[in-house]
């Protein structure tokens, strides 16, 4: 490890101990700018006797022994340049090369440094003398020069001769001898020279024309041409009508051009059948991917009691926000039995967003658990519940609207997501979700008795009265409503403001009023706790006492087809009132003066808890006996499914195809057709629970498991069974909702039994509907309902069949039983006389008789 | 009926036939189906386009001659029929 070129330089180790001996220490002692240390040859002899092989200095021992003077140079590598961090001087000239380095390099390196800074000093050239270098020559060379003496002559004349006139005259030259003097041209061989190679370039140009003319333009005007096509005169078409060549022409003509129609009527010709095979390319995502998938799911965390979903609606408007209503999940009698505890909770329906899964935007408290409620189709702030105890709850929440409609995802309160029961929440946070009070209920005595199982907003383009006939509505907007409950009624309410009947009833009105709290909105203040149905139809099973416990309904959703002007009428109607929201002016009713639409459907499908489906009007006719205005008997009416109907849909693409589920099983309707379902499943594993139809796929339809199973239907693949089976949650599901954001996002709603929310995503495949699929479910529904049609006709004929073949039978039978009496007689004969011989032979062998002939011992042997 | 009248009345009634004409040798209608303008068009456009085929034809080999021309378009089939002096063209919709 000693460095080459340096034999003086000896690395030593110091260690700690060594350097405070030497007072060498680093930093301390030694530093970067001082980094060596003079240390005497005593000292470290000393060190050497007192420490022996231990001392640092052991190795160099003999070159400081042999060392010439008293003080050796110590000098800290830092950057260990020689392999320790630090090194001995051993001789005395590298001690003084180290000390005093030579000023050679040391005036290099500050020439070096001065060079660049120092301005450039001029030197005038100094003349030396010259050096040839051959250029002379080229000069000589190239210079001109004479080569011959010019020659000088002198001519002279006479002065008087100069400057007289001159006088030209003609002559002939060749007449004259030597007047001229000729320099003929001749061939000189030096200059004619054989011309052996041309360089020629050729270029074919485009012929051109350069023309010129010149045009007298006074100034821009504006020119226009019409014309109009040669055409013949009646007449004339007449006569060559007539003419022959034409009819010859026809004739030959119309063969061809025969032959070519009817070819394109066999057969397009030009289809790309490759083209049509495939279905559709480029699909977003995978094809494959057919599942669900979870996208977001929503629980109250704040309830204190298990509650569990009622009732799903997206906000028709607003993305990315859904409303469900929640009740306890107890069975009537722990209602009675915790009805204290449960009246201090608020019921309420809750408004989620997908930005925020904790804390619910909105909350509807309503006076007890809403089991169905609906946004009006005309206003998305107008929400109608129908409540266990029978009424009808109504929320106006325009006030809140920006509240819902800005919702950014975010904020410092969501990230911190801690979850603290609602007494601790901050009352002045922005975010914390409102409760906002109902602002009507219906007349708990005038309405219905039972829970509302089912409430729908009546489509704004007709109203109806109270005999149930049908009116075309002028307002432009939902106005009213039909609610079906458990109490076997299905009542029609208008929200609209009535007539006072009697002048007594507002007296009384006023004595009730009730102080109503100021942030309640007034727009249905006319209804509060006084609205009375507009009729009610009760579903009767005819003379029993016992009547239809609706649970769904589904009207009929046609948009009739109105006179343009009507339309507009309306139309400007609802324009006036746009500067003021509709529902907060309310006029009554003009029933009167309105006009009746005639062929409107007033016939409508019933779910019912026993599981039947029925098909009833509720147009009110008058009982001919008691004068009163009694519902009609139903026109049809099916037990299909096992238990409740908890689902009757109509398809969002046929508008008389309705999809009915409930019990074990699912069955497919057609309005129309009364002799049974086009479709009828038979029993699934599990109860179903809930229904929808797919909201862009016509053959695909969601139902819910009483297991948390979703089954997808699709009609194109099988309909013994469900395509698809997904697990969505452990409980129930309570409701299925689908939405459809976007062309490429649709969501589902799931709710189950314990209160959670789940939105799915659903996939590519489920979302977009095949090419003519649509023309493949109608082909499918009306192959069943001729299927049906001949089962009918099957029927009749098997039962006239039947009846034959039973004639048949009594025929056969009377025929056997009319045989003559003599064929008896002589049978019976017969049968007697055998008899007696049997009777004879036996005796004899029992020897109870004496044979007496001859002959007959011969017999007896 | 006459007998122009009869086979223009057959042609019109096969299936998906849109319209139908007659036209002389210079385009201009003689008998027709359909409304003036339309007739007018079509009659002078395909006479054109006709002429322009026909002399096609026989440019590639003289003794040749166009005797049918079908035009398959997105929406419909135009089929012209050309003779010496008239020109018979149907307008058909060949899908389903």
């Amino acid at each position: 490890h000693r460095p080459k070129g340096h034999p003086e330089i000896y690395p030593l180790v110091l260690t700690t101990k060594t350097q405070e001996i030497f007072n060498c220490r680093i930093d301390e002692d030694v530093t970067d700018e001082q980094p060596y240390k003079l240390i005497n040859k005593e000292d470290i002899f000393e060190d050497l006797r007192n420490r022996a092989a231990v001392s640092d200095f052991h190795p160099v021992k003999k070159i400081v022994q042999e060392y010439p003077g008293n003080e050796l140079l110590l000098v800290y590598d830092k950057d260990f340049k020689y392999g320790l961090n630090f090194y001995l001087i051993g001789t005395e000239e590298g001690k003084e090369n180290y000390l005093n380095p030579p000023e050679v390099p040391e005036e290099q390196e500050e020439y070096k440094e001065h060079i660049p800074e120092d301005v450039y000093i001029y030197k005038p050239p100094v003349s030396k003398p010259w050096v040839s270098l051959g250029s002379e020559k080229e000069i000589e060379e190239e210079s001109v020069t004479e080569s011959t003496k010019q020659i000088t002559y002198m001519i002279s004349r006479k002065r008087s001769e100069f400057g007289a006139p001159i006088k030209f005259s003609d002559q002939n030259a060749s007449s004259v001898k030597d007047a001229y003097i000729e320099c003929t041209a001749y061939p000189d061989k030096n200059f004619t020279l054989k011309q052996l190679e041309k360089d020629v370039g050729m270029q074919v140009i485009p012929q051109i024309k350069d023309i010129s003319t010149q045009t007298k333009w006074t100034y821009p005007k504006n020119a226009t041409t019409q014309y109009y096509p040669r055409e013949f005169s009646e007449e004339e078409k007449e006569t060559l009508k007539q003419s022959k060549p034409l009819v010859d022409f026809l004739n030959n003509a119309s063969i061809s051009v025969e032959i070519a129609l009817q070819q394109n009527e066999i057969m397009n010709t030009f289809i790309d059948d490759w083209k049509y095979l495939a279905e559709e390319e480029g699909t977003f995502g995978d094809k494959t991917d057919t599942y669900l998938k979870e996208y977001q799911s929503f629980t109250d965390l704040h309830s204190p009691t298990e509650k569990m979903i009622t009732c799903v609606s997206w906000h028709p408007t607003i993305y990315g926000l859904i409303a469900v209503s929640v009740a306890v999940r107890l069975s009537f009698e722990d209602r009675v039995h915790f009805s204290g505890k449960l009246l201090l909770q608020p019921s309420l329906i809750l408004f989620w967003s997908f930005s925020d899964p904790i804390h619910p935007q909105l909350m509807l408290e309503s006076p007890d658990d809403i089991f169905c409620f609906k946004f009006c189709p005309s206003d998305p702030n107008i929400i109608a519940g129908g409540c266990i105890n029978g009424q009808i709850v109504m929320w106006d929440i325009t006030a809140h609207a920006d509240r819902i409609e800005n919702i950014k995802a975010g904020g410092s309160r969501s990230k911190r997501a801690t979850l603290k029961p609602m007494f601790l929440l901050e009352p002045e946070s922005n975010k914390e979700a409102m409760y906002i009070r109902h602002c009507a209920v219906s007349s708990i005595e005038n309405g219905h008795k039972k829970v509302i199982t089912d409430i729908h907003w009546l489509s704004d383009t007709f109203e109806i009265n109270r005999m149930g006939s049908v009116f075309e509505n002028r307002s432009g907007i939902c106005c009213q409503l039909v609610t079906c409950s458990a109490d076997c009624t299905i009542c029609f309410w208008d929200i609209r403001p009535q007539k006072p009947l009697t002048p007594q009833t507002t007296e009384k009105k006023k004595e009730e009023s009730i102080e109503i709290p100021f942030d309640v909105p007034s727009t249905f203040l006319h209804l509060d706790l006084s609205w009375k149905p507009l009729t009610k139809v009760r579903l009767s099973k005819g003379e029993t006492s016992l009547d239809h416990c609706p649970t769904k309904i589904s009207l009929n959703e046609d948009h009739l087809l109105c006179k343009t002007q009507d339309k507009m009428l309306a139309q400007s109607k609802t324009e006036k009132a746009e500067e003021m929201n509709p529902y907060h002016n309310l006029e009554s009713g003009m029933a009167n003066l309105l006009k009746p639409i005639d062929d409107f459907c007033t016939k409508f499908f019933v779910g019912t808890e026993e599981g039947e489906v029925i098909y009833t009007d509720w147009k009110m006719e008058k009982d001919p006996e008691t004068g009163r205005l009694m519902s009609k008997k139903p026109v049809s009416h099916h037990t299909i499914h096992d238990g409740t109907v908890h689902t009757i849909q109509r398809s969002p693409f046929y508008n008389d195809i309705i999809l009915t589920v409930g019990g074990w099983n699912v069955a497919i309707w057609k309005e129309g057709v009364m002799t049974g379902p086009l479709l009828h499943s038979c029993c699934a594993p599990k109860r179903y629970t809930s229904g929808h139809w797919s909201l862009t796929r016509p053959g695909v339809f969601y139902i819910g498991r009483e297991d948390g199973y979703i089954d997808i239907w699709d009609l194109l693949e099988k309909t013994h069974e469900p395509a698809q089976s997904q697990n969505i949650c452990i409980t129930m599901i309570t409701y299925i909702k689908p939405w459809i954001f976007s062309s490429k996002q649709q969501f589902i709603a799931t709710a189950d039994y314990y209160g959670t929310l789940h939105i799915l995503e659903i996939p590519w495949t489920l979302s977009r509907p095949s090419t003519n699929e649509m023309a493949s479910v109608n082909h499918y529904f009306e192959r069943e309902v001729k299927h049906l049609e001949y089962v009918e006709q099957r029927k009749k004929i098997r039962e006239q069949e039947k009846k034959e073949m039973e004639l048949e039978m009594a025929k056969k039978k009377v025929k056997t039983y009319q045989k003559s009496k003599e064929q008896m007689q002589a049978e019976l004969k017969m049968d007697y006389e055998s008899y007696l011989e049997l009777e004879k032979t036996v005796l004899i062998n029992l020897g109870l008789i004496k044979v007496t002939e001859k002959g007959s011992y011969m017999e007896v042997m | 009926m006459t007998d122009v009248e009869e086979t223009l009345k057959r042609i019109q009634s096969h299936k998906g036939v849109i319209g139908t004409m007659v036209v002389n040798a210079e385009g201009i209608p003689i008998r027709t189906t359909l409304d003036n303008s339309t007739t007018v068009q079509y009659a002078g456009l395909l006479h054109h386009l006709t002429m322009k085929a026909k002399s096609t034809v026989r440019d590639i080999d003289p003794q040749n001659d166009l005797t049918f021309l079908r035009i398959r378009s997105k929406k419909h089939e135009i089929m012209v029929a050309p003779d010496k002096e008239y020109l018979l063209i149907v307008i058909q919709n060949p899908c389903e």
